[in-house]
């Protein structure tokens, strides 16, 4: 009988590495498959997620948001009330424990904002595991806190200088790294992308934000919601939003990206608005990029969206048309960070109030009845000090 | 017929790279041609990407400084044209999937043919996916070259299915780059190539001195020097010059093995 070709998603996906590689996705594919099958495998990570990682997440009713837009009911998926401050935990508890399964000793993880490396850094920390993680220069400058964090972890973190030293260029010097140590060595993938299987294990591990969601608003409402928004940029908290909801077609996914100064002006990383199909980082997918398939600069304000790419189950869901990209500039993103922690007293990560931002735009065009689940993919700490340089406020000294 | 497989009837081969464009056009036709007059058997253009996932710092600035000089991939074509002005050298294309894939399998590969590059060497387009491309390679008279690791294991009779020209041993893990060592088990992998292709086997990442060379082709049939050619050249006041005497070197310690 054969195997669904789980590689791929319509066009999109395969696995598109150097051959050094190859053997240990190979290895990796075996393992994941046996773990699917394997109930105890689920029952260490359902234990480490509640007990460690303090899930379930709350799904919040925003009631002054509510109001305040006049339409739709708007309820928060908390994910920034897990341990570490984002749903990053969830995949990396999940791919730690296959490591672990493969006897790899060793995690190496690229990061945008931090949040993925502070999540792998404290994985390792709990398991007694060695630890690096590749984080672009720029990066390192923009999101300080989130590098002391990994190092009081006891994370070595790499400050990428390659390129524009941004998510990009840390997942280059990643993928290098692991090339060079592909025997000891596990790359743990932080967004839906890279070759298979690390998007179907990212969607695998943080579906749980859906299973959750699903059950919660049923609970809350006895029926399903209307749409589901969060922000994009490789894709794991949106991919772990929609998951469950895919297959019923009367719930709308929206996937928020970030535009930057504005999708039109060159200093955007909306790249399903603006991109094309290509091949980098392991996956076909669409990526920003000129005509001849170099890969192009990008801009945001979040450290955590400004990848050139997206993971190809978005592209295919994108192509079909079952979930819809659009884009929300850095202004709209700092003014949404802002109303939110005004309106429900929580300071949520600068790449959530991207979906924030949208929800303020598609919750009036909606009737009361209807129902928005808003996903708070972490929280915004780490962002205090640049949204009030945005604002031309000094806060340090 | 492979003109590439045709050049290891009865000599083992020096398998020079130089990135196309590095740093202008004009300077990487005459290291070609400095190459294939002091005894280069197959020479190894690099058409510049973005992000070159396989490939050490050299390598990488090299791709930087063509970027910088203007390389398009029409321009790597147009150095192919100036090339074959002067040397019938065989040419093996090394770029990343996005660049053939951009331009479009089938207009790349035949803009290939019809300037007389004889083979595609693609880091990034394993085995599990050079069905997609491969359909254009046969059409046009490519060789598509599998690269095969210290890895690859249980993987080699996959990766040499569709071998034609010559299949490149990866002598080392992680990216290009001058090494003094490589992998311990490289005899090893050799032999078992042998067991399942009759390709000439090719061993490059990190070859730099002739000492090295020699020993390599007293196992493999060919050895592929990329980034020491390439910083030589950087660093020289007269790169064809340069090039073309250490390629002379090589040669010889080739022909010694």
């Amino acid at each position: 009988m054969a195997e669904e070709n789980t590689n791929r998603y319509g066009e999109f996906g395969g696995q598109y590495v150097p051959e050094t590689l190859m053997a240990a996705l190979d290895q990796l594919n075996i393992a994941f498959a046996a773990a699917k099958k394997d109930p105890s495998f689920y029952a260490e990570f359902h234990r480490l997620l509640n007990d460690y990682a303090n899930r379930p997440s709350l799904l919040y009713y925003a009631k002054r948001m509510t109001e305040d837009l006049g339409g739709a009911k708007i309820y928060l998926k908390r994910e920034d009330l897990n341990h570490t401050g984002a749903h990053k935990i969830n995949n990396v508890i999940g791919q730690v424990l296959l490591a672990r399964r493969l006897g790899k000793t060793r995690l190496i993880a690229e990061t945008g904002a931090g949040q993925h490396g502070v999540a792998t850094a404290t994985i390792a920390a709990l398991f007694g595991m060695k630890c690096e993680v590749f984080m672009g220069k720029e990066d390192t400058e923009r999101q300080k806190l989130n590098v002391y964090r990994m190092e009081l972890l006891g994370t070595k973190v790499n400050a990428v200088t390659s390129g524009q030293g941004l998510l990009k260029d840390a997942v280059n010097a990643a993928l290098q790294d692991w090339a060079a140590h592909p025997d000891d060595t596990f790359y743990v993938i932080g967004s839906a992308m890279g070759p298979a299987p690390y998007p179907a294990m990212v969607h695998e591990f943080q579906s749980v934000i859906s299973k959750e969601a699903k059950a919660q608003i049923m609970d809350a409402e006895g029926k399903l919601p209307d749409a589901v928004v969060a922000c994009v940029g490789g894709g794991s908290n949106a991919i772990g939003s929609f998951a469950e909801f895919i297959d019923d077609p009367q719930v709308g996914l929206y996937g928020v990206e970030a535009a930057g100064e504005g999708v039109g002006t060159g200093h955007t990383a909306a790249t399903l608005e603006t991109g094309t199909p290509g091949i980098f980082h392991g996956m076909k997918s669409v990526f920003m990029q000129n005509a001849e398939g170099q890969i192009a600069k990008v801009y945001s304000i979040s450290a955590g969206l400004d990848y050139p790419g997206v993971g190809p189950e978005h592209a295919a869901l994108d192509a079909s048309g079952r979930a819809h990209y659009v884009g929300i500039t850095d202004d709209e993103s700092v003014a949404a960070f802002e109303y939110i922690a005004k309106m429900e007293g929580i300071i949520a990560a600068i790449e959530s109030c991207h979906a924030v931002a949208y929800v303020q735009k598609l919750a009036p065009t909606m009737r009361k009845d209807q129902v928005i689940i808003c996903t708070l993919s972490g929280r915004g700490d780490k962002d205090v000090a640049q949204v009030a340089d945005y604002r031309g406020i000094d806060i340090n000294e | 017929m492979s003109k590439l497989k045709d050049v290891f009837t009865d000599h083992k081969a020096f398998i020079p790279f130089v990135t196309a464009g590095d740093p202008t056009a004009a300077d990487t036709v005459a290291e070609v041609v400095a190459l294939a007059e002091n005894g280069a058997d197959i020479v190894e253009l690099g058409v510049p990407f973005s992000d070159p996932i396989a490939d050490g710092p050299v390598i990488q600035a090299a791709g930087l400084r063509a970027f910088a000089g203007g390389i398009t991939v029409d321009g790597v074509f147009k150095i192919v044209q100036e090339i074959r002005e002067h040397t019938q050298v065989p040419l093996v294309f090394l770029t990343y999937a996005n660049i053939p894939f951009k331009y479009g399998y089938e207009a790349f590969c035949a803009r290939c043919e019809e300037l007389g590059v004889n083979g595609l060497v693609i880091p990034d387009l394993p085995a599990e996916e050079a069905g997609e491309i491969l359909p254009f390679t046969k059409t046009h008279q490519l060789d598509l070259i599998p690269l095969v690791s210290p890895t690859s294991g249980p993987r080699l009779a996959k990766l040499v299915t569709h071998a034609t020209g010559f299949v490149y041993i990866v002598s080392a893990l992680g990216v290009t780059g001058q090494r003094e060592g490589f992998a311990q088990n490289l005899d090893d992998l050799i032999a078992d190539l042998r067991q399942v292709t009759d390709a000439p086997l090719c061993v490059g990442f990190g070859v730099h001195t002739p000492a090295q060379a020699k020993e390599l082709a007293q196992v493999a049939d060919g050895v592929i020097v990329g980034s020491a050619i390439v910083e030589l050249a950087a660093e020289s006041d007269d790169a064809p010059k340069a090039v073309g005497e250490y390629t002379k070197s090589m040669v010889a310690a080739i022909a010694e093995a």
